[in-house]
């Protein structure tokens, strides 16, 4: 494995019953970039990102088949500290799902799991990730009341910061800022941005714009295959097949 | 044609509402009917003694000992209802989460469960109670009762538990938890009120009920003190006091009636509020 990959995917497949969702997906994910998922909903962008984290997982009937390398081990192999894995890395939603817990123990929710419980600790970590997602300004004197009294925009930073508290390697982001106004979907993407110095960042989206502002590489997607891939300027700008020609001039 | 659809909304809504304010009518009906029966016969001696020798006559006392027994086989049982109840419906909705067939199918056994009438549970723990060699006491009834109100305390928790968004299932794990701490550190937390409205569901249910405790609780006048003493019931007494020769003693039967109507109605309210109170600052 080469070293400036962070994710390798092997031939890919996932299938429902005799329908393939995922056909023959070969990818490699570049370590410190972002690197963006584009295609027309339905392609199969969420559940390559699911298969990332083996959420595919909570769904039975999909069948995974193939290699996924992350840090040189193959994590679709029947193991049981899934739950190690899923620690490298944070996972951003369509919607923010903030857990039924004060906003302080969302960010900590995640590193109590790691055994962490030394108050000082959890109290650093807390104000720190906060402050990585612009958020501690905001929440500091209300920490302890829960986040429904948040904005969709500022709860969705809320998710960023506890993912990050558990100190991942990965950041795996659903459509992240399709529930949310422009100006908090601004702050996600420039926090995106911000973060790729430290963090390997996989967006998925199905907005042309978006993926023109973020990606550093991008991957075209279309009915469940990797139709191209490349550097966005290139991409973009002379493509190379019908799908994607037709998908740059129905989004502009 | 404008005016036709205004007959129709006219006629729907007139029928839709009479469905509605009769039930609500028919309510305050019975209600009414036991208050006006029976609040001579409430007096203060009726909540806080047990029956005397002539009580079933018309002499002194009170039914102190169907009130506590009532509350004993009721708390009791939704104890142990909640014991065996809480984690299987967590369960349900974790581990079995994406396993749909097995959930559909437990699913289905506990609706069947809650069907069944409260008598054939009654024959049923009359048989297991025989079987243990115990006789006719508080914690025959108490486990009756339990087996009675234990899949309406895992549905309807279960109800409120499944429509727990998917995505913050994955939120959960995605952070490192296993399926049991998603369980019992995210689940149990987000399904608060339904753990409380299956609790007081089961309650009141478990208070009500006559059939189940009719062979296997007994009936006495004293106020239980062990398990393995017969325990009166507030459904019981009313039923004995409705079959008395004697007026007097039948309108204490509404009396126990108003007794029963006000511990549910009260634990209900309380129950109702708690969940609200909880649901907001629950989040330790
Ligand atoms: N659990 C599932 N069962 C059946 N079909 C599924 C399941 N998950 C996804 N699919 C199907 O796979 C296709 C891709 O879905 P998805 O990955 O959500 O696409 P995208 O995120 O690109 O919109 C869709 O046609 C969807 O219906
Ligand atoms: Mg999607």
């Amino acid at each position: 494995m080469k070293q400036d990959n962070a994710i390798e995917i092997h031939n890919l497949n996932v299938c429902v019953d005799d329908q393939r969702i995922l056909k023959n997906i070969n990818l490699q994910i570049p370590s410190h970039k972002i690197t963006v998922l584009l295609g027309p909903s339905g392609c199969g962008k969420t559940t390559l990102l699911r298969s990332l984290n083996r959420l595919t997982d909570l769904y039975k009937e999909l069948k995974v088949t193939g290699q996924i390398f992350i840090d040189g081990e193959d994590i679709l192999k029947p193991r049981n500290d899934i739950y190690e894995i899923r620690q490298k890395m944070g996972l951003l939603s369509q919607k923010p799902y903030p857990l039924p817990l004060s906003i302080y123990k969302n960010v900590t929710y995640g590193i109590k799991l790691k055994g962490v419980k030394d108050k000082k600790l959890l109290d650093y970590n807390v104000e720190k990730r906060l402050q990585e997602v612009g958020l501690w300004d905001e929440v500091k004197d209300r920490l302890h009341s829960s986040p429904d009294t948040l904005s969709i925009g500022q709860q969705q930073r809320l998710c960023l910061a506890r993912g990050l508290a558990v100190k991942p390697r990965l950041i795996l982001a659903d459509e992240p800022t399709s529930a949310l106004d422009p100006h908090s979907s601004k702050t996600i993407e420039d926090l995106f941005k911000k973060l790729k110095d430290q963090y390997t960042i996989v967006v998925v989206t199905h907005i042309l714009r978006q993926a023109k502002r973020l990606a550093d590489h991008a991957v075209f997607m279309h009915f469940g295959e990797v139709i191209e891939q490349g550097s966005p300027d290139e991409m973009f700008s002379n493509p190379q097949s019908p799908e994607l020609k037709k998908y740059l001039i129905d989004g502009n | 044609m404008r005016r036709r659809k205004r007959i129709e909304e006219l006629f729907f809504k007139i029928l839709t509402g009479l469905a509605c304010y009769s039930l609500i009518l028919v309510l305050g009906y019975i209600i009414l009917i036991i208050f006006k029966k029976g609040i001579n016969m409430l007096t203060l001696d009726m909540i806080i003694t047990a029956p005397t020798g002539g009580y079933y006559y018309g002499g002194e006392g009170g039914v102190l000992n169907a009130i506590m027994g009532s509350l004993y086989i009721a708390i009791g049982a939704t104890v142990i209802a909640m014991i065996f109840g809480v984690p299987a419906a967590l369960f349900i909705n974790s581990h079995l989460q994406h396993k749909p067939r097995m959930q559909g199918f437990i699913r289905y056994l506990l609706d069947a469960l809650w069907g069944i009438p409260s008598i054939v549970y009654g024959a049923f723990g009359f048989m297991v109670m025989i079987m243990m060699g115990m006789s006719a006491s508080l914690l025959a009834g108490i486990i009756t009762v339990a087996f009675l109100i234990t899949p309406i305390v895992i549905r309807t928790f279960d109800e409120v538990l499944c429509t727990i968004p998917r995505g913050l299932h994955e939120a959960a794990l995605s952070l490192g938890s296993t399926r049991t701490q998603l369980a019992f550190k995210v689940l149990w937390k987000q399904g608060f009120s339904g753990f409380i409205t299956a609790v007081l569901l089961a309650f009141g249910r478990g208070i009500g009920d006559a059939a189940s405790v009719l062979f296997t609780a007994g009936y006495t006048d004293l106020v239980p003190q062990y398990l393995d003493e017969p325990a009166a019931t507030l459904p019981l007494a009313i039923f004995f006091q409705l079959g008395s020769p004697i007026p007097e003693v039948r309108n204490r039967a509404y009396a126990a009636g108003i007794i029963l109507t006000v511990i549910v109605l009260i634990i209900s309210v309380s129950a109702r509020l708690m969940s609200r109170k909880f649901s907001k600052t629950n989040l330790n």
